[in-house]
């Protein structure tokens, strides 16, 4: 039985086992690889997507509980050529080395702000307390979500799906 | 053999001045200027240096689109300075070797400026995080004059870029980026004077800017490109250019953002592991139960029984390979195999302190790549310790540790045939790629021109990714196969069979005088290593020796290799010695110390940080009084009791490696058995600072991923198993763990510019263990601290 999903606003069906990690149907079907492998047991938050709202690691997320509810990946932030406010924060502070934790933290900093305007350091930190950055850009990252949160209404509309 | 410095100055002087006697020099010069009108052809120009007898010597390739003026740097001894310490230890695959090879003469480095002004460079270097295609890049657009975004690089392309040995050891910056601004440098000039040239001037009155070369009195200009249009221009130059001083950097020096940023931030960049080719496959391979087992049987029916799965065994090397990767991991569980254990020894992470001091490195195998360094002594230290009014001694330990970079062992490979040749192309993440074409080619009975290495820009490494693991799999996987082979290393094959930085313990003993001059400094250390390990402060009398061992676990590389561990020691030792004599810390080791700009490090760390309130604060004489009591029991005892109200305490700690100075003020708060960092200022000096930014992102980087080591992370094994192979068991820093963060540049611009990958991580672990002595009054000397300190605090609430 084909599964259907509904990734950053377009409908597919794909085949595969029911019980197959979300993180490998988005990279290897879709061809949405943006969605990091990090450690495959929803430890390191590199494989972070939005289910609905909720950030969920796609990693250990099988695939047929993600059907019905619109999936967001990094590949769908981005508007007509505008980065999500996030995406920009990102970029001004210079919140990344390597990039490869990028994508999950960004997908994590965005659902933090769309149930928190104006998130503390210390909510940023526990919110996002299962997304690693092994080149240690911490505190880039709380500066970022701080200035996107400052920077527009992003928990409103910037970005949505 | 050759005379390099010959060979060097004739084929750099030749295109400097052209001398008649250079037959086969000039007629390359002569071949390569010829005009041509096929513009925008993809063409190749061969570079081709001679020796003295004139047999060629090198030849290069250079595949560079369309016209325009292509600069070759040669250089006599770009990559022969500092040898990098680089072992393996225990099973599997040996870490490839090259690192000792001092090549004689090498192109360095080469550039593009094609007929637009577009500059494209070729560097065997790698990014993985670190910066430098940023970084090198300014320095280009520096030098040559032109605006930042029209410089790209072309990194880590074995057919592309010229050799390089890898890209560690903090030498990108120095070697690299001096040799990438001599080759921009000595293309403006040339640029300058083909404008002389055509307008019928001095080259001396003329301006180079954004792109142009003007002449001030006329106004007339031209662009690069239109200097160079419709030709090819083949320059072959020497490192011995003028280049602009750091006071007078436009571009050079500035906080340029990160080249290639947007795609990060919007997921576009293509990592190794987001590759993806025609009729790829994906490959998984088999792993043994334990480190050194050997296949005895296999059986591979049920897995080759699964539609479109192939099965390929070379010894004990199996691997499987599916067009979806569900398949491929399903064929990996059915294959059913017999392994037998290795009948060598294999010592448990409870015992392995006392097996590295109490082992010698293997005489085979791994043992030939120990670099023993001769013992350092100087003076008479044994009278000096006889003599001394104050004597330390002391046993400092480090764990192995594992880099976790977050994006994993990855490659793509994909062979190809040539005529009757079989040829491969590898995409991977290896910070050495020209050790990996070498290894692939010596390992697959291939020519080295046979096989290409090409390094996307990868999720780290941390000197963890110098090895070609997962090419040399994807590659005889994709042999077997006929297909392209994607290989991605899972998180616990990381783990369980990527090399770690190496355990080690360091024996330390000091003399000092009441004053606070250290007299006496004997320094040991078994397996980790030896950067690093001489004192930079001013003792009369020392003893510094770096024992080989043989380690059960492979180990290698690690970002500042055993300058961590060294300067952990010695800077925990130092601590200890200040409390002995009650001199405050900083106080102690400015006494000792005559390097002005490690003092001024210090000076700039600890006023930033408010070291001399905050140390006043809390201890004072009183807890250094208790705890020199404890000192001469020879015992660590509690000064107080921590384990119901938190307990604060500061430290400071620093040191040189490879052209850094760093110095570390760090506060802890510890509260029950948790330690956790408050707040870290680190004050950094690597010279001429190239791009401010990045390097303040280095440093907080190396602050946080040094807590790791510091604190909390350890690999544990026994019986040649990893026990801990997974990020739940194997405690990284996150988040929670990030101290409040403060960074000090000195940015000395009459410095030569020096690297900072590695130097910053040094500090702060003996900072943060100097911290807990001051709040608690347990002094850990095994890293990582935090379950030692636990275990010292349980000890001593048992008395």
């Amino acid at each position: 039985m084909p599964i259907r999903l509904e990734v950053n606003g377009r409908r597919y069906s794909v085949d595969v086992d029911p019980a197959q990690p979300l993180l490998g149907v988005l990279r290897d079907e879709l061809a949405l690889t943006g969605t990091k492998y990090g450690c495959g047991e929803g430890q390191c938050g590199a494989c972070t997507v939005l289910l609905g709202d909720t950030p969920v690691h796609a990693c250990v997320t099988p695939v047929s509980s993600a059907s019905g509810k619109p999936i967001t990946t990094i590949e769908g932030l981005e508007r007509d050529g505008r980065l999500h406010p996030l995406q920009q924060a990102f970029m001004d502070e210079g919140a990344l080395q390597c990039g490869y934790c990028t994508p999950g933290m960004i997908m994590a900093g965005v659902a933090l702000l769309r149930a928190n305007s104006a998130p503390t350091p210390g909510d940023i930190g526990r919110a996002m307390e299962g997304n690693v950055c092994r080149c240690g850009s911490y505190p880039r990252i709380v500066a970022a979500v701080q200035r996107a949160a400052k920077g527009s209404d992003v928990s409103e509309k910037g970005g949505r799906p | 053999m050759r005379d390099p410095s010959t060979s060097n100055d004739r084929s750099a002087s030749a295109n400097r001045t052209a001398p008649a006697d250079i037959a086969a020099h000039d007629e390359m010069v002569r071949a390569e200027s010829v005009r041509d009108d096929t513009r925008r052809d993809e063409s190749s120009r061969e570079i081709v240096l001679h020796d003295d007898s004139g047999r060629t010597t090198r030849r290069e390739f250079l595949k560079v689109l369309g016209g325009g003026l292509v600069v070759v740097l040669v250089t006599r001894d770009a990559f022969a300075a500092p040898v990098v310490w680089l072992q393996s230890g225990g099973a599997p695959a040996p870490i490839a070797d090259g690192e000792s090879e001092s090549v004689a003469e090498q192109i360095a480095a080469w550039l593009h400026i094609d007929d637009d002004g577009a500059v494209t460079v070729y560097t065997g270097k790698v990014e993985f995080g670190q910066g430098i295609r940023t970084s090198l890049a300014q320095e280009v657009a520096e030098e040559l004059r032109v605006p930042l975004d029209s410089v790209k690089l072309v990194m880590g392309d074995t057919e592309l870029t010229p050799f390089d040995m890898g890209t560690f050891g903090s030498r990108s910056t120095p070697q690299m980026g001096t040799k990438l601004r001599q080759a921009s440098a000595a293309a403006r000039e040339r640029l300058v004077a083909l404008a002389a040239e055509r307008w019928g001037v001095d080259g001396s009155t003329l301006t180079a800017a954004d792109g142009r070369v003007s002449d001030p009195r006329t106004k007339r200009s031209l662009g690069y490109g239109e200097l160079t249009a419709g030709r090819k221009l083949t320059e072959t130059v020497r490192d011995d250019v003028t280049l602009t001083p750091a006071e007078r950097w436009k571009i050079a020096g500035t906080s340029a953002p990160k080249v290639g940023v947007r795609d990060i931030v919007t997921g576009r960049h293509e990592y190794t592991s987001d590759m993806h080719l025609p009729g790829m496959l994906h490959a998984k391979v088999l792993r043994p139960p334990s480190i050194g087992a050997t296949l005895t049987s296999l059986d591979d029916g049920t897995a080759r029984a699964i539609p479109g799965v192939v099965v390929t065994r070379d010894g004990d090397f199996v691997g499987v390979a599916a067009p979806r990767i569900a398949d491929a991991a399903r064929a990996i569980s059915a294959l059913h195999a017999r392994w037998t254990p290795t009948a060598e020894a294999q010592p448990s992470s409870s015992e392995i302190y006392d097996y590295l001091k109490n082992t010698k490195p293997k005489e085979d195998g791994g043992g030939e790549r120990w670099r023993r360094t001769e013992p350092f002594v100087q003076g008479n230290v044994k009278a000096a310790l006889a003599a001394a009014p104050h004597k330390l001694a002391r046993s400092y330990r480090v764990a192995y540790i594992a880099h976790v970079p977050l994006e994993p062992r990855a490659a793509v490979a994909q062979w190809s045939r040539d005529g009757g040749r079989e040829k491969l192309t590898v995409w991977t993440g290896t910070q050495r790629p020209f050790a990996v074409r070498d290894d692939l080619a010596e390992q697959l009975g291939l020519r080295q021109e046979d096989v290409r290495v090409i390094v996307p820009d990868t999720g780290s490494g941390y000197g963890g990714k110098h090895t070609g693991e997962a090419a040399l799999e994807a590659a005889r996987i994709a042999r077997a196969a006929g297909h392209p082979v994607k290989l991605v290393w899972t998180r616990e094959e990381e783990f369980r069979w990527a090399y770690f930085r190496p355990a080690g313990v360091m024996d330390v003993s000091a003399g000092v005088n009441d004053d606070g001059t250290i007299t006496a400094w004997t320094f040991d250390n078994y397996n980790s290593g030896p950067a690093a390990i001489r004192p930079m402060y001013a003792i009369a009398n020392q003893r510094v020796e770096y024992h080989p061992s043989d380690s059960p676990l492979r180990q290698g590389s690690y970002r500042a290799l055993a300058a961590t561990a060294n300067h952990f020691a010695r800077e925990m030792h130092i601590d200890e010695l200040a409390e002995l004599v009650q001199m405050d810390p900083l106080e102690f080791r400015l006494r000792n110390l005559r390097d002005g700009r490690l003092r001024a490090v210090f000076q700039a760390a600890a006023e930033r940080f408010g070291w001399k309130r905050a140390a006043g604060a809390e201890g004072g004489s009183s807890s250094n009084g208790e705890l020199r009591a404890a000192v001469s029991a020879g015992t660590a005892t509690p000064a107080r009791d921590s384990r119901t109200s938190p307990r604060r305490g500061v430290g400071i700690a620093g040191g040189f490696e490879k052209g850094g100075y760093v110095a570390t003020c760090a506060e802890v708060e510890v509260s029950g058995n948790d330690v956790r960092v408050l707040r870290a200022v680190t004050a950094f000096d690597c010279g001429a600072v190239v791009n401010p930014d990045g390097l303040r992102n280095q440093i907080a980087g190396a602050l946080v991923q040094g807590i790791g080591g510091a604190l909390f992370e350890a690999i544990e094994f026994d019986h040649g198993v990893i026990r801990n192979p997974h990020l739940a068991d194997y405690r990284v820093p996150r988040f929670s763990d990030t101290p409040s963060v403060d960074i000090v540049l000195v940015d000395r611009k009459d410095e030569p510019s020096f690297g900072a990958g590695e130097a910053p991580i040094m500090a702060i672990a003996p900072a943060i263990g100097a911290a807990i002595a001051r709040a608690t009054g347990v002094r850990v000397r095994s890293m990582p601290m935090l379950p030692e300190m636990r275990k010292q605090k349980a000890g001593s609430r048992e008395q």
